[in-house]
Order: C-alpha cells, then structure tokens, then sequence
C-alpha cells in the first residue's frame, strides 16, 4: 500500500505572530518557519506502518511555496522515500488544497493519506475531511491510535467525551492527533541520505484545478490583550480578591 | 435564507455548544431549522423543539447516525441541504468532523470556529492561535460555518418547534462505529464550566492532579489539563485547554504549574478572572492573569483546598 502524507510549511509554534501595519494580514517577514507539528505525527506514523510492512512506499507531499522543500526534505530524513511539492506562491484555501491533493491520489494510485488534524497557523482543520469527501472515502479524524489488519483500519479517535473507536474501510484518509506517536528526529545519517531522495516540484497550475479563492480576508486585526494584573502574597490573599473583588467564588 | 443547525447531543438531551450555535444563526437571520441525527435520539429532539428561535426540528433517528459517523451524517446533511443558505454546527469535534466533508461534497468552503457574525456572508474567526482575528466573507451560494461556544450566549428555551423525522438513511458502509471510552465524570463539562481549574507540566505526574480534583469538587469546578500535560502522557486529551484542544471562557480560570504557552492561552484567554499559580515569576502565564501567586503549587494547592 502506497501512503502520501501531507506536509504544511507553518510557522514555528513557539513564535507570537503580530498583525501587519496594513490590517490586510500577519507580519510573516523573518518568522522562522517549521513543519506543522500535527504534520510530523502523520509522517512518524507512516514510517511505523512501513516499518511494520504495512507500506510499501511513503510519498511526503506539500502545497506551498519553493522554500516548502525544506519541511520536504525534514519528512524525506524521517523516513518517507520521495518528495512531491505542488507549487503555489499564493495560499491557497482547504477546499483548493483537498481537490490537489485528490489529483495526486488518483495519479499515484494511493491506499491510505495520513495529515495532521490541524495546521497551527490557519487552524481551519478542513482538509483530510474535504479530502476524503472528494475521494468518497472513508475519514478517520483526531486519531490517537491506528491498526490496519487485513484490509480493515481500526481507529482510535479523540473526540470531546473520550475516545471513539471506529472500523474504517480502505482506502482511507487519516489526520492524525497528538498522542497517536512521538515523532523520531532525523538522524545525521539520515538527513545526509535526504538530500539525494528523489524531490520533484510541479506547479499548482499543472493540474487543473481552479485555484482562485472563494473566501476573501477583507480585514486582519489583533485580539484584545489582557493587562497583566497583581501578584498576591499567599493563598489567603488570594481567596479575598477572588470572593470580595470579583465575586466569582 | 434559512439555516440548518446539526445539533450536538447526548441522544437524550442537548448539549450547550448546540444553544450557542442557535445564537449565532439568530444573529445571521432567517429561519432556523435543527438537525437531531442519531441512534435513539427523540429526547434529544423534543429539547430541541425548545429551543426559542426554532422553527422545525428534522430527526434523522437511525442505526446509522450512531456515533455520528462522518461519512453518514455528511451524507444526511448534504441530502436536505438545497433548502438552506446556512448549514451550521458547534466547533466540537462533532462539527468539526462533519461540516467540512459537507462542505466539500457541495463544491463550497468552509468557515470553522467563528468568533463573531459581520453579516449573513461575513464572519470573524482567530487565526495563529488567537493571535489575529480575521474578517472572512464568502461567496459560495451556501454558507458551512462551525461556531465556537464562547463566543456566544445561550439561547432561551422558551420555544415550540415541530418536529418532523427524515426517513431515508444514508448508510455508505465506508465506516462503523466500533464503541466509545467515555470518561466518566460527575463533574461539569469542561467548556460548560463557570469555573476550570487545570494543571500543566509542573504537575509532575497523573497522581498529582487528585490535588485539583479535590479543588474542583469544593469549587463546583472542571478540571482541565495544557497540551505539555497531555503530551507527557499525565490526563487525557478530553482535558487539554489550547488552540488543539478545548477553548473554554469561564468566570474563574485557575492555571496551576502551567507556563503560558502561547498554545495553551488560545484556549483560555477569554476567561473572565485569571489565576495563574507557578514558582517561576517570570512565566508568560503571569502576563495574562489578573491575580498571579509565586509560589510551589505543591504548597499552594494543599492551602487553597483546606481553606475553601
């Protein structure tokens, strides 16, 4: 069973992004980039199912821009034996991304897509379920735990109450959550041995798909901040502001 | 216009996500319809019918809308949706599993976890973990919106809705529900909670966070949890607070051993009263509270319970 996992090029969880001086959008000059963390889970667990036998190839896919190639080549030193990079400068919306990813699919005769359940810049959470109604597959979102036996996937997923589990008929398409693996690190070796897998880059507009977006951004602006209030000196000091200043215990 | 709701529920009543999501289509306008799917599911119908502001209640009551199963249930929507220029449903992970497979079986986008309504075409929604808030219009002919609970009030309950069932079931046998692992609780739900008590990484392990517990049952709280507690494996993941996790805003948020992750304040910023309790004064979580306790939460936490 072949396995294409989507890689998204975000930025790096750990930087507080900052709202333009135009409002039209974020300040994304000089943010330092990474590969979405939910992105890494989906890529471990297809390493494991190869691992396991399970796949016999792992194509790492992103829609991005050029400089994708580097979350790429991160998904190639994890594991994944070629690179796929659908070019597009302009960001292009879940239902875009979905119908892409769709083509390549078709072309490269996939059994099992595996992708975060979110991406932390647009939290949309959008696509593997777009994805799998595009392909009329089954979906298995926010999994915690897979198990292919035979020709049958059982999943584990996280849901609001609990875990949920479910029997899915393959082909199928996955997004993964955070407690279904912890993602190895590439070792030298292994980053080394990247550089050589086979990266092929395809524009967007090779596969025709209408790219234009049907959802305009007419204004971006910063939250609400909150003032950082008082420290108090014990438990005891604590409880009085809580019962005689706000009144919410 | 009118508006579908997919409502969350229990089979027997409502959730409050789905009162939210009420009033978030009431501020769009138009008729509004609810959807109960489900397996056994006409008490959860009747506190629909309810619901002020409703005028029909469609029950899809089937074997095969247990678990509310993607595939099914999208399937369900898409079959009623020529009628509607709104289909709406709680971010939940109900919603947010189900919606978008509507979205893209109609050929549309969606919008997932409004914020706010600009106009029947206009939405408000954060991005980069709360870090902006964009102002999003669409233009396709029908409109897929999750809404985010928080954000909006409950609606009222003074209503008399019909009710009227939806026969024909949409079983694509692509998947089957297979059980579930409820976390049994006696507890408020987490994003229902007026007040939430939750531990991070300086809880240290899943035994410390009887600590809270104790808390939590003299404060009527909820316990929740910050994605580093989760990730290292001490509460489950129905507990974590965070832009991948729950967003909840209740009067009392209580950060015990949390950072402040920028992740983690996603979830709870908008929490009316913030404590944040941590023996590190230069933690982030201390820029956002508005009462901040330096101090061992292994001391604290004992103290705050003897004296509540």
């Amino acid at each position: 069973m072949k396995i294409l996992v989507m890689v998204k090029r975000v930025t790096d969880p750990n930087v507080i992004i900052r709202v333009n001086a135009e409002n039209t959008s974020v300040d994304l000059n000089n943010v330092k980039m990474a590969i979405n963390p939910f992105c890494e889970i989906a890529m471990e667990e297809a390493v494991r199912l190869k691992e396991a036998g399970i796949a016999t190839e792992i194509i790492a896919m992103s829609i991005g821009p050029a400089q994708a190639q580097d979350q790429l080549r991160t998904a190639l030193a994890m594991g994944a034996d070629r690179g796929l990079l659908v070019e597009s400068e302009e960001s292009l919306e879940p239902l875009t991304v979905a119908k892409l990813t769709a083509k390549v699919v078709e072309e490269e005769q996939i059994g099992l897509v595996l992708l975060g359940k979110q991406s932390i810049d647009t939290d949309n959470s959008q696509t593997g379920q777009m994805l799998s109604a595009i392909l009329g597959w089954s979906q298995g979102t926010f999994a915690s735990k897979v198990d292919i036996v035979d020709n049958t996937l059982n999943l584990t997923r996280e849901v609001d109450s609990g875990l949920q589990s479910l029997t899915l008929t393959l082909p199928s398409v996955v997004t993964c959550d955070l407690r279904l693996n912890e993602p190895r690190f590439a070792s030298l070796p292994n980053i080394m041995k990247a550089k050589r897998k086979p990266l092929v880059i395809k524009p967007a507009a090779d596969y025709g798909v209408d790219l234009t977006s049907k959802i305009k951004t007419l204004k971006v602006e910063s939250p609400n901040t909150r003032q950082s209030g008082e420290i108090v000196g014990s438990v005891a000091a604590l409880l009085d502001k809580l019962k005689t200043e706000k009144g919410v215990i | 216009m009118s508006i579908l709701v997919l409502a969350e529920h229990d089979n027997t009543g409502l959730k409050e996500a789905t009162l939210t999501t009420i009033t978030a289509a009431s501020q769009i306008g138009g008729d509004i319809d609810v959807l109960i799917a489900g397996d056994q599911c006409a008490g959860a119908a009747e506190a629909a019918a309810k619901i002020s502001g409703v005028s029909r209640v469609r029950v899809a009551d089937n074997a095969c809308y247990k678990g509310l199963l993607a595939e099914n249930t999208a399937a369900l929507v898409v079959s009623l949706s020529s009628e509607y220029s709104h289909i709406m449903a709680p971010a939940t992970t109900n919603g947010k599993n189900i919606l978008p497979r509507v979205a893209a079986s109609l050929d549309v986008s969606a919008f997932s976890d409004i914020i706010g309504v600009v106009s029947a075409d206009t939405f408000k929604r954060t991005i980069y973990a709360g870090n902006a808030i964009a102002t999003v219009q669409s233009e396709d002919t029908i409109k897929v919106i999750t809404v985010r609970g928080t954000a909006f009030s409950l609606a009222e309950q003074n209503g008399s809705a019909s009710i009227g069932a939806v026969t024909e079931a949409h079983d694509l046998g692509l998947s089957t529900f297979a059980g579930e692992s409820v976390a049994k609780s006696d507890r408020v739900e987490l994003t229902s909670a007026g007040i939430v008590i939750s531990g991070g990484r300086g809880m240290q392990n899943s035994e410390n966070f009887s600590m809270l517990e104790k808390v939590a049952s003299k404060l009527g709280a909820a316990v929740g949890a910050s994605r580093a507690a989760v990730d290292a494996g001490f509460v489950p993941n129905d507990m974590q607070v965070g832009q991948t996790g729950k967003i909840v805003a209740p009067d009392l948020y209580i950060a015990v051993g949390i950072s402040g992750a920028i992740q983690h304040l996603a979830g709870m910023k908008d929490s009316k009263v913030i404590v944040a309790i941590n023996k590190d004064p230069d933690a982030p979580i201390f820029q956002v509270a508005d009462y901040g306790l330096v101090d061992d939460l292994f001391d604290a936490v004992p103290q705050l319970e003897q004296a509540l």
